[in-house]
């Protein structure tokens, strides 16, 4: 896996404790090529909602490089980093509740100093049709699903170059799944690259080209996602088979 | 009888909604009671008492004058507590919810005896800004004073209404507000937000206090600690951290205190008493007031 274009998002020894004392992430190492779709794999607690949230800079890391574009990344803030063009659909969906879908949207706007943008909310609208018959409705009263799609549609109003996915499945039904995925597959053509965290392995592994497999914060397996769907140890491990 | 008091309700109730607004634009964001709130308005009024005693040579005495004074006293009293905020609430911030709080007693306890210090131990007379007429309002007397305040207030609430539902910096501080470390994600900065919340909830705060002082005729270093107390009442009446539940509470308690001074028997002592078992009552049957929603944990 030497081979291709320079990294886009690339962690090299990366460090980090939870809370006061939990060592989440030992040394983790991965990287994102532009134009990838890459999966993270886990089970629950492995570390990987730490990974996220240290590239996006809600979590300072002890120590480790993490470099975006060729940029350094810790100790930036939030803000910050997202205007570099990454954003992250956190975990849990977190739209604002009590602000309606398109304020949420136009949130997702915030960095772009653009005064016309609605090619981007023609975009969304046409990618999740539901949002836009769900306009002036607000956030909070908006369906699980609903509530993914919207988080995903605020994400790309602020264009990124790299799309970080916080478990876009986590607790919707199948079929909402299937069209998240979808979707995710859908970007993706459009350039974006995408960094994709999932408990659901399968359908991780599916819609991705390579994938990383995370173990109590260590990285245990990196590799093409179709080699890992046959792998041995990661069925029996994280797809039930 | 009845009109009179309506309209001298309305004109404390509008006084105490500005007010309540700056705490509840505040706690909305940082769920941090700014105690030195307070103190903001009473330095709005001095500031005003100062440019009144400054500004007629350069506007003259009229509306021009008037609205100058306003606005001035509005912005020095945002800009002080944009300052406060700045210095004595941001680095305690991740440190712990009590240190701010304690800060806040703090720089309540520093303003009011820096101006009782510095400025005056005594009453200063506040002066007319216009000269006050009476308009008769079926059967009643409404003074141009009450009017003046009252379309003040109102003035500057529709204004306020206008910018958090209309504009973008507005949205984006109802975006801080609902989850502020995901509004982080979206590119907005947070302190930067925290910042213009203090300027505008400390303008409203000196404008109420430059009306106080209209209303009262005379100013006082501690003439914040009173209407400060109660509109905080008023705010946890609408449900504190709702900008609707604020306007809405600080009228609830105007007309409530303007009535009982006026129908119950030796009631313009009870007043305060009467403003303070509201927030009691409030407190024990409907903890999160009129407006706001049940109080979930922020995790």
């Amino acid at each position: 896996m030497t081979t291709g274009p320079p990294a886009m998002l690339e962690l090299k020894g990366v460090h980090a404790v939870y809370g006061k004392k939990i060592r989440a992430l030992k040394g983790v190492c991965l990287e994102v090529r532009a134009g990838e779709v890459v999966a993270l794999i886990g089970n629950n607690g492995a570390g990987k909602t730490t990974i996220m949230k240290t590239v996006a800079g809600l979590l300072k890391p002890e120590k480790g490089v993490v470099r975006f574009q060729g940029r350094d990344l810790p100790g930036l803030p939030p803000d910050q980093i997202m205007r570099m063009g990454l954003s992250l659909v956190p975990e849990g969906r977190r739209i604002f509740s009590r602000l309606s879908v398109m304020e949420n949207l136009e949130m997702g706007a915030y960095s772009r100093r653009e005064k016309d943008l609605s090619r981007e909310y023609d975009h969304v609208f046409h990618l999740f049709p539901v949002l836009g018959k769900r306009r002036s409705q607000l956030g909070g009263t908006l369906s699980g699903g609903e509530q993914q799609m919207l988080a995903m549609g605020r994400a790309l109003m602020a264009a990124p170059k790299l799309l970080m996915l916080d478990e876009p499945s986590m607790g919707l039904a199948p079929v909402v799944v299937d069209k998240i995925f979808e979707i995710i597959e859908l970007i993706n053509k459009e350039g974006v690259t995408v960094f994709l965290v999932e408990q659901n392995a399968k359908r991780a592994l599916r819609a991705s080209a390579r994938a990383y497999v995370l173990e109590t914060g260590e990285i245990v397996a990196a590799a093409d996602s179709a080699a890992l769907l046959k792998d041995p140890a990661v069925q029996k491990a994280y797809l039930g088979l | 009888m009845l009109i009179q008091q309506l309209v001298n309700a309305l004109t404390l109730g509008a006084i105490y909604s500005l007010i309540a607004l700056g705490y509840t634009l505040v706690y909305g964001i940082l769920a941090m009671i700014n105690f030195a709130h307070s103190e903001v308005l009473m330095l709005g009024a001095f500031m005003a008492l100062g440019l009144a005693a400054l500004l007629p040579a350069i506007f003259g005495t009229g509306v021009v004058g008037l609205v100058g004074m306003f606005i001035l006293s509005m912005a020095g009293a945002g800009v002080i507590n944009v300052l406060v905020e700045r210095f004595a609430y941001r680095p305690l911030r991740h440190i712990s919810r009590l240190a701010p709080l304690i800060s806040a007693i703090g720089v309540s306890i520093i303003l009011q005896n820096g101006v009782f210090l510095w400025i005056s131990t005594q009453s200063l007379r506040f002066p007319e800004p216009v000269a006050i007429g009476q308009v008769p309002v079926f059967g009643a007397t409404i003074s141009t004073l009450q009017i003046t305040i009252l379309a003040a207030a109102l003035i500057l609430m529709g204004l306020l209404h206008f910018f958090v539902e209309r504009t973008k910096l507005g949205k984006a501080m109802r975006a801080c507000s609902d989850d502020i470390q995901t509004a982080g994600l979206m590119g907005i900065n947070p302190d930067y937000i925290i910042a213009l919340t203090f300027f505008i909830g400390g303008a409203l705060g000196g404008a109420a206090g430059v009306l106080y002082g209209m209303n009262y005729g005379s100013i006082k270093y501690n003439l914040g600690f009173l209407p400060g107390a109660k509109a905080f009442t008023a705010a946890v009446l609408g449900g504190i951290g709702n900008i609707r539940g604020a306007v809405l509470g600080g009228f609830i308690l105007g007309i409530l205190e303007v009535l009982a001074s006026g129908y119950i028997p030796n009631g313009a002592q009870w007043r305060d008493v009467i403003a303070f078992t509201v927030l009691i009552i409030v407190l024990l049957v409907r903890p999160s007031g009129l407006l706001g929603e049940k109080i979930a944990e922020k995790v």
